[in-house]
């Protein structure tokens, strides 16, 4: 989201605009999602903290979990966004910026609602973290290798991790199989890849070969390419468990 | 009816008003004796750590106020493992309405903990808070739980048994979110307001 509207764009850039906030969140609802997740890019590009005046229209209208990403940068903040109704918090840049945001968070609200979001693209020395990635002027290389950040946010307390692979963004040629093996080979706590998704079957590759939690698609949906229920039908007629 | 939704304070309080608000029904948060003494219906949602949730309750002497209630109380997710006698999330004494221990879940093969995202329930008891409950979805949340209790209304399976759904006399409680688990959690929270406990 930016700008109070949601956008996607390609590889992180080139945002289009894709709809009202609150017309998509019940769109989503109605179509079964099991969760959504609201990205406010321009927050920590901007050293801003999120917007929050959405997040309570959008709580009461979603009988499905949330969580809400975007500049969350103190237990205090996250506070705020906790009790306007949202159910995780997710952080990226500002736990980048300062790892023991994380411990402080799970020790206030408890890991199960502390979702590290990393970006995350593969080199030839391995894959590096990107932050600052709403914003292409500012993003930054992260002092951080991936692997490591995923060992290192699970010791702080993290509760779940969202791998956004910033190779395969919006580019719908499927998720980064190779990167989330890698990943889940090291990650106890639930994975949720993003990035990549283009059609039905990326999705039953993702949860079978790479053995994720959940997949997390944005494009896909935005475009009407894919529908949710159809997508739920296919994945339970494959023998992945979902909820219909 | 009045439905007092007790204030915690740093909680999912947000998202429980406004299940209640699509039910039809206005929650009043509080943390006065007086109003939560008075209501019809008694919630005590949860989101964060055993340890800081006492001591919240304690402040306000809500934990010696709560287990002393008459009237039907619901406890979610952390509310539920608050009226269990134990929790080992911080080594907490906790208010001992149910009988059981919240302990920490153990990992097992190919499962993440804490366990988040939606699961089916299984009731062991008929009881008409779990009227239409069997087999539906819903979301849970947490890395801790309870294995076993005398007070078991509902389990759910993840790589092991625990309590999903708690009853005892005038108190329920569930460790998933009946406010995020879509219609399924609607019938729940419903059954709750309609049910004579």
């Amino acid at each position: 989201m930016r700008d109070g509207v949601v956008v996607k764009g390609v590889q992180f850039q080139g945002h289009r605009i894709m709809g009202g906030i609150l017309e998509l969140a019940c769109r989503y609802r109605d179509e079964s999602a099991d969760e959504l997740v609201f990205y406010d890019i321009t927050a920590s590009p901007e050293g801003r903290s999120v917007d929050r005046s959405w997040i309570t229209r959008v709580a009461a209208e979603l009988d499905i979990p949330f969580c809400v990403a975007g500049g969350i940068r103190s237990a205090r903040a996250a506070e705020e966004v906790l009790a306007a109704g949202a159910d995780k918090i997710s952080v990226n840049t500002p736990a980048l910026e300062n790892p023991s945001l994380i411990d402080d968070l799970a020790r206030r609200f408890g890991s199960q609602c502390v979702v590290v979001g990393i970006d995350s693209r593969a080199a030839d020395e391995g894959y590096q973290v990107y932050m600052n990635t709403g914003d292409p002027g500012r993003m930054s290389k992260a002092p951080r290798q991936t692997l490591d950040w995923v060992s290192e946010v699970q010791s702080r307390g993290a509760g779940e991790i969202v791998l956004n692979c910033m190779n395969n963004d919006g580019v719908r040629q499927g998720y980064d199989l190779e990167q989330l093996e890698s990943v889940r080979a090291i990650c106890q706590v639930p994975l949720i890849a993003s990035g990549g998704a283009g059609c039905q079957e990326h999705f039953f590759d993702v949860f079978s070969r790479a053995r994720v939690d959940g997949a997390l698609a944005a494009s896909v949906f935005h475009s009407g390419n894919i529908r949710l229920p159809d997508l739920k039908q296919y994945l339970k007629d494959n023998n992945v468990q979902v909820r219909l | 009816m009045k439905v007092a939704v007790v204030d915690s304070g740093g909680a999912n309080i947000g998202s429980v008003m406004f299940a209640l608000q699509r039910l039809g029904v206005r929650g009043e948060l509080t943390r006065e004796h007086g109003t939560i003494r008075a209501a019809d219906r008694v919630i005590l949602p949860g989101v964060g750590a055993a340890a800081d949730a006492m001591a919240r309750l304690g402040e306000f002497e809500l934990d010696k106020l709560i287990p002393t209630l008459t009237q039907p109380v619901l406890g979610i997710c952390l509310g539920m493992q608050l009226l269990f006698e134990h929790s080992a999330e911080g080594d907490v004494d906790c208010m001992g309405v149910f009988a059981g221990q919240v302990e920490q879940m153990q990992a097992h093969a190919g499962l993440s903990i804490p366990h988040m995202g939606w699961n089916t329930i299984s009731p062991v008891r008929d009881l008409p808070l779990l009227e239409g409950a069997a087999g539906q979805y819903f979301y849970f949340v947490h890395g801790f739980s309870v294995r076993t209790s005398r007070d078991v209304a509902a389990t759910c399976d993840y790589g092991e048994a625990f309590v999903s759904v708690a009853v005892k006399e005038n108190f329920c409680a569930t460790q998933f979110h009946p406010e995020r688990s879509a219609a399924a959690g609607a019938r729940m929270l419903s059954n709750f307001l309609e049910v004579k406990m």
